[in-house]
């Protein structure tokens, strides 16, 4: 009966497998083979693409382009900063939730709301509200004595641009976390917290002791996921500073918006090489850190 | 020593009274960061220009004061035919995406979840890890080439694409999840063996088994699929901007970013930008109170990162 089964079971995956193999398997395989094609023009000869050799020259060209090395560093400032901080931010609240008897339900309902929001359109929003003259952190600055900070108009500075960036990162980034985490903390069970209390261990020893190694495999897990995503950050950039990418032009660039630079030049010699380069790096750059993200897990998480 | 105790329970009360304080203020302080952009978003859609740049902002606006011509001006104001930003286009398109793109993807994550949660075949646990590693690799690999193979299907083109030409490019690429397909497995994998081998000796099919069976059982988790499937059209912005020639056939996210910058003058319009944004962000917090309970639990138990 199980071998009959064998061609049926191919059967039902033939639509998912032939949609992949077009749509995925075929076009990944194809980035690494335009990454290394020489001259490459993709919409020459009816559209079958022609080149002239293969070279490594298109990695060589982007690890010598100033943009690229942009790109990497705000990226690298996005992910390594907007991560941590937001997973430190959705724990605390997470577990203050926890600790409350009532409204969780709306503090939780509340809190998801940036997740199902369009980061073009609520970016915007902030953007508007980091204007330097009428927008309203300036202005809630200004309560406390502080002089407006000019975030994102055309002079502003890197740093005030990042920040910028980061606040809008972090907001967004939150929802989904502190719904995991609370989700995660229900299922710890009472009798740790119980016996602390016994102990009469301090709110933070109980936080540091049990709350956070009961969670260390989602937190491993999160902190994986939102690594992957805020490398791949582009939607809030478009949302706070537009096609411009920035402040000043390219300002915030990151990897996937340098990727996206050379999405109309499918007509331009060796462009779109250029572009498959980049997001062959953006993978390996992936890898690299899930990978690093394991191996710390595997001495620090408690399963 | 009953005063002592007392005494101790007492400041033990005291002492959650006052931590529950503190936890109050401190959610109620991250509720209102969290809530401050939508509300700011909503206020200065209703603003006219002196309202907007005013200092310090105006923070409250009486309902009776609201100003609605950001929005009018967003339908009534036309330039080449064209509202300012014709966001029933928009919103027609993004809803026709939304739902093939669901339909095509429900389709194939039940069938394959089936085969893997349910069949055996040579090659299941080789083909799901490699499914699996695919949700690794950055979308924008994909997309390079993707375009290409639009312009080989012909479905693109800059002087001619049609309708039906844009709607298939819009959709086709996207009618495949692995995420989706993993969760669905797990609940599958969940329903008793016993069932299934019940309805073989009764000589109920495969196909039937899982019609009659495993869908109505599974039935929560594949709504949630849908619901979580169809508003992630609302965010697709550059593949949409990358294989359709004209605005019209673009989706909510396209017309919002570029416009509403006035031309003579080079300064950006808040009031209609707001509202546009508006426009844009309401239908899906409508979809989300209507099924918060599936959306909350859905992306809690699958871990769906949006």
């Amino acid at each position: 009966m199980e071998t009959r089964n064998n061609w049926k079971a191919w059967l039902y995956l033939a639509p998912l497998l032939i949609l992949m193999g077009i749509w995925i398997f075929y076009p990944l395989i194809n980035a690494f083979i335009i990454s290394v094609y020489e001259n490459y023009l993709p919409l020459a000869n009816n559209g079958a693409g022609q080149a002239t050799g293969y070279t490594l020259q298109n990695f060589v060209r982007i690890l010598n382009d100033q943009l690229f090395w942009k790109a990497l560093g705000n990226t690298f400032v996005i992910a390594l900063i907007s991560v941590p901080v937001s997973i430190i931010l959705a724990l605390v609240i997470s577990v203050a939730l926890k600790s409350i008897p009532k409204l969780t339900g709306f503090f939780q309902t509340v809190f998801f709301l940036p997740y199902v929001t369009n980061a073009i359109a609520i970016g915007m929003a902030f953007a508007f509200m980091f204007h330097q003259n009428y927008g309203l952190f300036n202005y809630i600055l200004s309560w406390f004595g502080l002089d407006p900070v000019n975030w994102i108009g055309g002079t502003s500075s890197w740093w005030a641009q990042m920040s910028a960036l980061l606040i809008f990162t972090v907001w967004s980034g939150l929802a989904f976390k502190i719904l995991v985490f609370t989700s995660g903390l229900q299922n710890i069970d009472k009798q740790y917290y119980d016996a602390a209390k016994i102990d009469s261990a301090s709110k933070w020893t109980v936080f540091r002791r049990i709350t956070v190694p009961l969670l260390s495999p989602l937190i491993l897990y999160i902190s994986i996921t939102s690594m992957i995503g805020a490398l791949k950050a582009y939607n809030s950039v478009i949302g706070l500073f537009g096609e411009e990418l920035g402040a000043q032009p390219y300002s915030m660039i990151t990897i996937v918006a340098f990727v996206y630079k050379f999405r109309s030049s499918y007509t331009d010699v060796g462009y779109i090489s250029y572009a498959a380069a980049a997001a062959i790096i953006l993978f390996v750059i992936t890898v690299i850190f899930s990978l690093i993200q394991g191996a710390v897990s595997r001495k620090r998480v408690h399963y | 020593m009953s005063d002592v105790f007392v005494l101790n329970e007492k400041a033990y009360k005291r002492k959650k009274v006052i931590s529950n304080i503190i936890t109050y203020a401190f959610l109620s302080l991250v509720a209102i960061s969290v809530l401050i952009p939508f509300y700011w978003m909503i206020l200065t859609s209703f603003k006219t220009w002196t309202q907007i740049e005013a200092i310090p902002p105006i923070l409250y606006l009486a309902p009776s004061k609201w100003n609605l011509s950001n929005y009018t001006d967003l339908f009534l104001t036309t330039s080449a035919g064209q509202p300012l930003f014709p966001f029933f286009t928009y919103l027609k398109n993004t809803v026709l995406i939304s739902l093939l793109t669901t339909t095509g993807t429900i389709i194939t994550t039940i069938l394959s979840a089936f085969a893997f949660a349910r069949l055996n075949f040579k090659g299941r646990d080789t083909v799901f890890a490699i499914l699996l590693a695919t949700m690794m690799v950055p979308g924008e690999i994909f997309i390079l080439t993707n375009f290409l193979t639009i312009n080989k299907f012909g479905w693109y083109s800059i002087y001619d694409q049609t309708y039906s030409d844009a709607i298939l490019a819009m959709t086709i690429p996207f009618m495949v999840s692995v995420f989706y397909i993993f969760y669905l497995r797990q609940t599958f994998k969940q329903i008793p063996n016993e069932l299934y081998y019940a309805a073989k000796v009764d000589g109920t099919s495969d196909f039937k088994y899982l019609l009659k069976v495993m869908i109505p059982v599974a039935m929560p988790t594949i709504v949630t699929i849908i619901i979580l499937n169809a508003m992630g059209a609302w965010s697709a912005y550059i593949w949409p901007a990358m294989v359709t020639a004209e605005d019209k056939y673009r989706l909510v996210s396209n017309g919002l970013r570029g416009a509403f910058t006035d031309t003579s003058t080079g300064r950006t319009d808040y009031g209609q930008q707001m509202a546009a944004a508006v426009l844009v962000t309401m239908p899906l917090l409508i979809v989300f109170f209507t099924f918060r309970k599936q959306i909350m639990r859905g992306v809690s138990r699958s871990g769906i990162k949006g």
